[in-house]
């Protein structure tokens, strides 16, 4: 071909497809190599619509403004009112959501703990059972009670000032939890009554209930264990939402969780956090339609999560319904994860031979199930873990925590709110149809809520 | 001994709770009988000490579940999840069990004098669960650790991704699960028969009864094994 040609072809003849773009062939070379299935930590990579997409109308001529540095914002947010005899009380209305000790290391939920209590939220435990640090460091601690019942312990649910029942998460809305062996450690494995090193792939369903009217007795066994006293959440995976808020307030729950498909994990396969689930942004509005349905609004509390990572994100959130938002990857971020060092004693520390090792770098890394984590976080092995110290940890995730909380009463003061929980859907409209469309707000300069009200 | 009766004609399953969770280890060897329970859902959940509760009739869902140190005996059968995520201590169903019987119990001791129905012994954690009849299908699925005997049959998938968990039939199973394996019983495994039959009331010969336990072979990924995952 001579020169005048290929400068004529250079774009054509390299040409990359849509459909089998180099991400795809990547992706079938390495089924071809191994003959299964990719599996990796954190959630959805893919373009979703979500929070960004809205925007709040400010105060201004209808609307009365608060002053930003001087007038109150409350913050403080109660869950539970429905049922149980001590309700949650919580200084602001962000959490820190549930995340296993096996997918994190002591160190790493001993940092949680702190920073929540220093903050006045609450922390989780997660898959594999309630360990002391946690519980020590947790002002107050929600216990999950998950299929696997890894760890499952009475004396636990005694101690947990609530119980969260986990039906699913938004990163694999019906999958059970996973923890490969390299990250079963003695420590693990004898928590979960496993054999040490095995690859653990938990149950997907609970052992004693199947459905929502079983899961009412259960409630109601959990209620009776501790006479009554602490809150019963109930947490799914974001799928037909709009039912399964609805079929959870009939089981009886004080608290709903919903997590959206941005959620997070530690380790799941590929295909199922890409392509099982729906936004949480579409989550959200369906579970407040459901509980606006039953006339439950305010009565039985709605925590939402996946893909929380910002003030803005959580003012939108509780603007949209929610009384509460649960936040996963933001926080093990603001720890340090896909950073480029780690810290000890002071001193920043580079990483990055750690994530080449792993063949990714910082800001791509989703090798939390490998137990590798080049910073410390989601790892069980004794060097690694090391490198979270619990107090920098700690700070770091107080820090994060506040200018979440700044920037929300920021909002709300600006939407003329003296308690966040005031804001409301009207206070907001959409920049994209899909946003629009999934959250029910109005394209921004028109009154256009495609697909109208109550779509499910 | 003190021997006091609550009628759940008259009083709610929650008030015989409260009552059973403030008794303390000092004041041990208390005997509680409950009347009518009527089927009633979640009597004695959550024992915290050796209190001994003898149902008279059915239980409903999770009769004795989490229970700690206490002993429930049902003169009756129970409904679902009877003696699940138990810890140490006695549950004994005198009739009939349903489904999830002993569901991820960490200890103690389960004894079913008829049938199990589904799952019995599902996700087994450590307890020991004795059932003189038989058991339906995917019993001890996901069991990790513990014993179960089974003196009757056993349904479709007995042991299906069992871990560490042991079984002991006597009768047919009708299925074994992914993983499950009949294995030789060794003198540890006539011992161990012998001490739950003893323990359970029930006369049998130990020699008679299959052991199943896991392969292993679900322990870890492996690509070339084409397993179901």
């Amino acid at each position: 071909m001579d020169a005048k040609t290929t400068q004529h072809t250079k774009h054509l003849s390299l040409e990359e497809s849509y459909g089998y773009d180099r991400k795809t062939l990547d992706y079938i070379r390495k089924a071809a190599a191994h003959g299964l299935y990719e599996i990796r930590g954190m959630g959805a990579k893919r373009k979703l619509p979500n929070f960004d997409d809205l925007v709040f109308l400010g105060a201004s001529m209808s609307r009365y403004a608060l002053e930003g540095y001087r007038e109150k914002c409350a913050t403080k947010t109660i869950l539970g009112t429905r049922f149980a005899k001590k309700p949650i009380e919580l200084d602001i209305p962000i959490t820190v959501a549930g995340m296993s000790f096996g997918a994190l290391s002591a160190n790493v939920k001993e940092a949680l703990g702190r920073a929540a209590s220093e903050v006045g939220t609450s922390t989780t435990t997660g898959d594999g059972g309630m360990t002391p640090e946690e519980r020590q460091s947790s002002k107050t601690l929600v216990y999950q009670c998950l299929p696997s019942r890894y760890g499952f312990n009475p004396d636990d649910v005694r101690r947990a000032d609530a119980i969260e029942v986990v039906i699913g998460q938004g990163a694999k809305p019906g999958g059970g939890g996973m923890l490969l062996g390299q990250k079963v450690s003695a420590r693990v494995a004898g928590m979960r009554t496993l054999p040490a090193g095995v690859d653990q792939r938990s149950a997907c369903r609970h052992p004693d209930w199947t459905g929502p009217d079983d899961l009412a007795i259960k409630i109601q066994e959990l209620r009776e264990m501790t006479d009554w006293e602490k809150p019963i959440y109930v947490k799914v995976g974001a799928t037909r939402t709009f039912n399964d808020v609805k079929l959870a307030v009939h089981s009886g729950a004080d608290v709903i969780v919903v997590d959206g498909m941005q959620g997070g994990t530690a380790a799941t396969q590929t295909c199922f956090i890409e392509h099982i689930g729906i936004p949480t942004l579409a989550a959200l509005r369906q579970a407040v339609d459901a509980l606006e349905d039953l006339d439950m609004k305010g009565k039985v509390q709605l925590i939402i999560s996946g893909g929380i990572r910002s003030g803005p994100d959580v003012a939108k959130a509780l603007a949209m319904g929610a009384d509460a938002v649960a936040i996963g990857q933001g926080v093990m971020i603001a720890l340090g994860c896909n950073g480029d060092t780690y810290c000890q004693k002071g001193k920043h520390i580079s990483a990055l031979d750690d994530y080449a090792a792993l063949g990714t770098a910082p800001g791509f890394c989703h090798h939390c199930h490998t137990g590798q984590c080049p910073v410390g976080i989601t790892t069980q092995d004794e060097i690694l873990e090391q490198r979270l110290e619990p107090a920098v940890g700690a700070k770091h995730l107080k820090n994060y925590l506040k200018t979440l909380n700044m920037e929300l009463t920021t909002i709300a003061r600006a939407c003329g709110k003296q308690n966040v929980h005031h804001l409301e859907k009207e206070d907001l409209v959409a920049l994209t149809l899909e946003s629009a469309a999934m959250a029910g707000v109005p394209l921004a300069g028109t009154s256009w809520i495609p697909g109208g009200s109550g779509i499910r | 001994m003190e021997n006091l009766t609550f009628d759940l004609a008259q009083t709610k399953v929650s008030a015989l709770n409260s009552y059973l969770h403030r008794q303390s280890g000092e004041s041990g060897g208390q005997k509680i009988t409950v009347i009518n329970p009527d089927g009633a859902h979640n009597i004695a959940v959550g024992l915290d000490s050796p209190v001994e509760v003898e149902v008279i009739g059915h239980a409903g869902y999770y009769a004795g579940g989490m229970n700690k140190t206490g002993k429930v005996i049902i003169k009756g059968s129970a409904g679902t999840g009877v003696g699940e995520n138990m810890m140490s201590g006695v549950v004994h169903v005198q009739g009939f069990a349903s489904n999830g019987a002993g569901a991820s119990a960490h200890g103690g001791l389960l004894i079913i004098d008829g049938d199990a129905g589904l799952r019995c012994g599902i996700s087994l954690k450590g307890g020991d669960i004795v059932v003189g009849g038989s058991v339906g299908s995917f019993s001890a699925f996901m069991a990790q650790a513990g014993r179960m005997v089974i003196c009757g049959d056993a349904g479709d998938a007995l042991g299906d991704s069992l871990y560490e968990a042991v079984l002991y039939v006597k009768g047919n199973i009708k299925s074994l699960g992914a993983d499950a394996q009949i294995e030789a019983l060794t003198d540890a495994d006539i011992s161990a028969l012998t001490d739950l039959l003893q323990q359970s009331g029930l006369n049998h010969d130990p020699k008679s009864f299959k052991k199943v336990a896991s392969r292993r072979e679900l322990y870890h990924w492996n690509a070339d094994a084409n397993q179901e995952y």
